[in-house]
């Protein structure tokens, strides 16, 4: 194998080793939502993963600040909610859940992914 | 004490200028109680906060309208629709300009670059230095909006389909870059010297394009609630101290009386104080012909007066109507999460990250094992890999049809509570109807009446019978009393009355025990019944009446039959559902042979009679034992617990109250067709979701290997960057188009 290669090869292995660790190697921090919480969307959500309590209603707000299409709408299907988020506003929504487990909420296409975990 | 300041928003005519913006902000902000004013001359809108303990929209209207502007309030629907439209159309706009100008630049470096294609080319297009500024210009204009999804994802260590774009684009313009600016490097590294300015401004072009098609197609899965939206009415002809005026239908309150005329859509809804007409519901219960309606009846808003004049006394407004609460109700199952969908969810969390290192790796192999000029091959294909891979259509695949198959529904009257109750309709094998008011019209009439020898005549009998139901709240009860009512008769007083579920009703009438209901009644009252009574009897239930028995002083007096009509649609409904392969049941609390009886007119084999009104639960969950995937169809009023355990609960037919906890869907008309509409539009809709996920997997499982080049070693197949953009333009579009096609969808034809 010529020198070319293998530091190609080297580099490459390495690069999906980075991949690997910089998109699912990554540790989520969990946010407690007390009554209510902000979630800035931006590249994703801030926080990610909120924690709340269950049979309590919990108000999430929800700030755009993301020019990308994709995030103009933030869908919460398991609470069947579905809000258009226009750039820079706050928009409101209020869940109630009345069982424990995990949630996932996402933008319309479901490309990024925040989680609600009830307890 | 704190302020409660509320948000209004009002319409705003006659408006020039900035000025007159500023004009109208500032009359506005002077009225005592308003909190701030905004005012748009593009929209045509002033948004108002004020304390409404303080003011008034009187008082709001007024100030406009003082300096010479018109204003009237608007509903909160309408605000939004628009709202959301002008958005919608400025990103189309922007995103089809994008469209051009990339399309427009990459056309000309096609032209200057593209084998045989190049010798028809002006020579300045031919120039590298050229093709760089236009590539330049469409990499960083139209194409910023890929790198303004990447950066801030990246950043929270997530990755998009922009990114793969982002990445894919940004390889191909730098290598083109150096190509041109510094071809010595190149040259001495071995490489041949060729920009790909044409596979970055294509890309990005087509990309572009695809996404313009896609959002075009989308908006169009939206449409059916933007119609139910658009139905409202938007002024009410109100009665008020003997004037008539034409008020704004958001100042329209419960209890107030409204004149329709011809050809006018009644605004909201009420029940018809004075006069008659014919009204087309088709909007919104989907019901196809008009109905004849009178004093007393219940009118919808937002359906259409045909023939007659009518005043009508407003009952619910707003928010409460039926229309709003159908808008609601679609809405909310247009963004609920079907089951399936979490399969479509584990897998996306993966895709991106692991095409990237798809496409390092096949980086890797190709600069190793492939052919020569091995670097190009390397390069050209790693970028097809992240350019082909389409994490869209997935995303796209369920949610799209599920708007496309709930707004169909609600089109034709069934809505349906969320994707999960649309994802079980479809594994429905039988359903189970209640009898009264489901599939019989539940308005009964008394039929006949038996005196039984010397003991009484029908007179007497009627008599006895309806004193005795007169506090009864029971649909028969009604009848008899209703019967009595016409023939004149004079009731008695009856003392200790009580009702007994499943039995009948009890009572004293002149300190003599009166006792009416069924056969098991009489045996627990212990009244000997004759043979040739039950005889009669039979005859009687045979024609499918129900049939209560009169017990005076201990003795069988009487007998009284009640029939209630078939509704016109029954017969066909059931057939409908028979005729795919589902299992109709009938459930009722009469008698076996009066059952079997009805059961028989409308084709309905197995009858499930005598049930009590507490044991029909117990019976769903009987079949629910057979292994059966049950729908129950009632009223959703009386029978809510039946109706929540079986798999589908659908309520029938439940006037202007469609928000029924109990029901996974609710049917808005009475058209008992529309049961089999209901489970063949799930089926339907599933069938969609099912291709599309299939399309969109197939695509990337299948694609994805051959931009790699597994192709390569067999058949010299290669995809090209420019290939894989427009495969990928397509495939969303095609997900978001196959949506559509339910639209088309006729059900029950």
């Amino acid at each position: 194998m010529s020198i070319d290669k293998l530091v190609v090869t080297i580099i490459g292995v390495m690069g999906i080793g980075f991949v690997y660790w910089f998109f699912l190697g990554k540790k989520e921090k969990e946010v407690k939502a007390s009554g209510s919480v902000d979630i800035t969307v931006d590249g994703g959500y801030t926080p990610n993963i909120i924690t709340v309590p269950r049979g309590k209603t919990t108000i999430i707000n929800f700030t755009r600040k993301d020019e990308n299409d994709c995030l103009s709408e933030v869908v919460l299907g398991d609470f069947k909610i579905k809000r258009d988020l226009p750039l820079g506003e706050k928009v409101t929504v209020e869940i109630n859940p009345q069982k424990t487990g995990e949630y996932t909420y996402s933008c319309g296409m479901n490309m990024y992914r925040g989680k609600i975990i009830v307890k | 004490m704190e302020k409660k300041l509320i948000n209004r928003t009002y319409s705003v005519k006659g408006m020039h200028c900035a000025s007159c913006v500023r004009l109208i902000e500032k009359a506005l902000e002077k009225v005592d109680g308003v909190f701030s004013a905004q005012v748009s001359l593009v929209t045509e809108r002033a948004t108002v906060a004020f304390d409404p303990q303080k003011t008034t929209d009187e008082q709001i209207f007024s100030a406009v309208s003082n300096i010479g502007y018109g204003i009237k309030q608007e509903t909160e629907m309408e605000a939004d629709k628009d709202k959301d439209k002008e958005e919608k159309s400025r990103e189309l706009r922007r995103l089809l300009r994008d469209v051009i100008v990339s399309l427009v630049f990459a056309g000309l470096i096609v032209w200057g670059s593209f084998p045989v294609l190049v010798d028809t080319a002006p020579l300045f297009l031919k120039d590298f230095y050229f093709q760089l500024v236009m590539a330049t210009i469409v990499q960083f204009w139209p194409g910023l909006q890929f790198y303004k999804g990447t950066i801030p994802a990246l950043r929270h260590r997530t990755a998009n389909m922009d990114t793969l774009i982002a990445i894919g684009t940004t390889a191909a313009y730098s290598f083109s870059v150096v190509a041109t600016l510094f071809p010595q490097f190149l040259e001495r590294a071995g490489f041949e010297v060729m920009p790909y300015f044409d596979v970055s401004t294509v890309v990005i072009g087509l990309i572009l394009l695809g996404r313009y098609f896609e959002a075009r197609a989308k908006a169009g899965t939206s449409e059916a609630i933007k119609k139910l939206i658009g139905l409202q009415a938007k002024t009410a002809r109100v009665l008020k101290s003997g004037k008539e005026m034409d008020v704004p239908i958001g100042q329209v309150v419960a209890g107030d009386i409204v004149r329709v005329r011809p050809g006018e859509k009644i605004p909201t809804d009420g029940i018809i104080e004075d006069g008659e007409s014919s009204i087309d519901e088709s909007m919104v219960t989907g019901e196809s012909l008009p109905i004849d309606k009178t004093k007393g009846d219940v009118v919808i808003g937002a359906t259409l007066n045909k023939t007659g004049t009518f005043t009508f006394k407003a009952s619910k407004v707003g928010q409460e109507t039926m229309l709003a609460q159908i808008i609601k109700l679609v809405a909310d199952a247009q963004a609920s999460k079907a089951p399936i969908q979490k399969l479509v969810d584990s897998v996306s969390s993966y895709f991106v990250p692991v095409v990237i290192m798809l496409s390092i790796l096949t980086f890797v192999v190709w600069y190793n094992f492939g052919p020569s000029p091995t670097f190009l091959f390397a390069m050209l294909n790693a970028i097809a890999v992240l350019i082909i891979a389409c994490p869209c259509a997935m995303g796209l695949a369920t949610p799209t049809a599920i708007m496309v198959g709930t707004g169909k529904g609600a089109e034709n009257g069934i809505l349906i509570k969320d994707a999960e109750s649309l994802e079980t309709a479809l594994k429905i094998n039988t359903v189970i109807f209640d009898k009264t008011g489901t599939l019989t019209r539940g308005k009964p009439e008394v039929t006949d009446v038996v005196g039984i020898k010397a003991k009484g005549d029908k007179g007497y009998v009627l008599k006895m019978a309806a004193s005795l139901e007169k506090g009864s709240e029971h649909s028969l009860a009604e009848a008899i009393v209703k019967k009595a009512e016409e023939e004149g008769l004079v009731l008695s007083g009856v003392e200790g009355f009580k009702a007994i579920a499943g039995f009948g009703v009890v009572g004293e009438i002149g300190g003599v025990r009166v006792v009416l209901g069924n056969i098991k009644l009489m045996q627990r009252e212990k009244i000997k019944i004759e043979k040739e009574e039950e005889m009669g009897l039979v005859k009687i239930e045979r024609e499918g009446k129900t049939v209560m028995m009169l017990g005076v002083g201990g003795e069988l007096t009487g007998l009284i039959a009640v029939a209630d009509q078939i509704k016109d649609s029954a017969k066909e409904g059931v057939a409908a559902l028979q005729k795919m392969g589902i299992e109709v049941v009938m459930i009722t609390g009469d008698n076996e042979r009066t059952a079997e009886a009805i059961a028989g007119q409308v084709g309905i084999k197995r009858v499930l009679a005598e049930v009590l009104p507490d044991g029909k639960e117990a019976e769903v969950r009987k079949i629910q034992a057979e292994r059966k995937v049950v729908a129950m169809v009632g009223d959703g009023i009386n029978d809510a617990p039946a109706l929540a355990a079986a798999d589908i609960g659908i309520a029938m037919g439940t006037g202007t109250d469609v928000a029924i906890e109990a029901a996974s869907i609710t049917l808005v008309n009475k058209d008992l067709r529309s049961v089999a509409r209901a489970i063949e539009l799930s089926r339907k809709t599933m069938r969609t979701i099912r291709m599309n996920l299939i399309w969109a997997f197939g695509y990337n499982v299948i694609l994805i290997p051959v931009a790699m080049g597994a192709l390569y070693p067999f058949a010299k197949i290669l995809l090209s960057p420019i290939f894989a953009s427009a495969a990928m333009a397509m495939s969303s579009v095609s997900v978001v188009s196959n949506s559509l096609l339910l639209k088309r969808v006729g059900l029950g034809k």
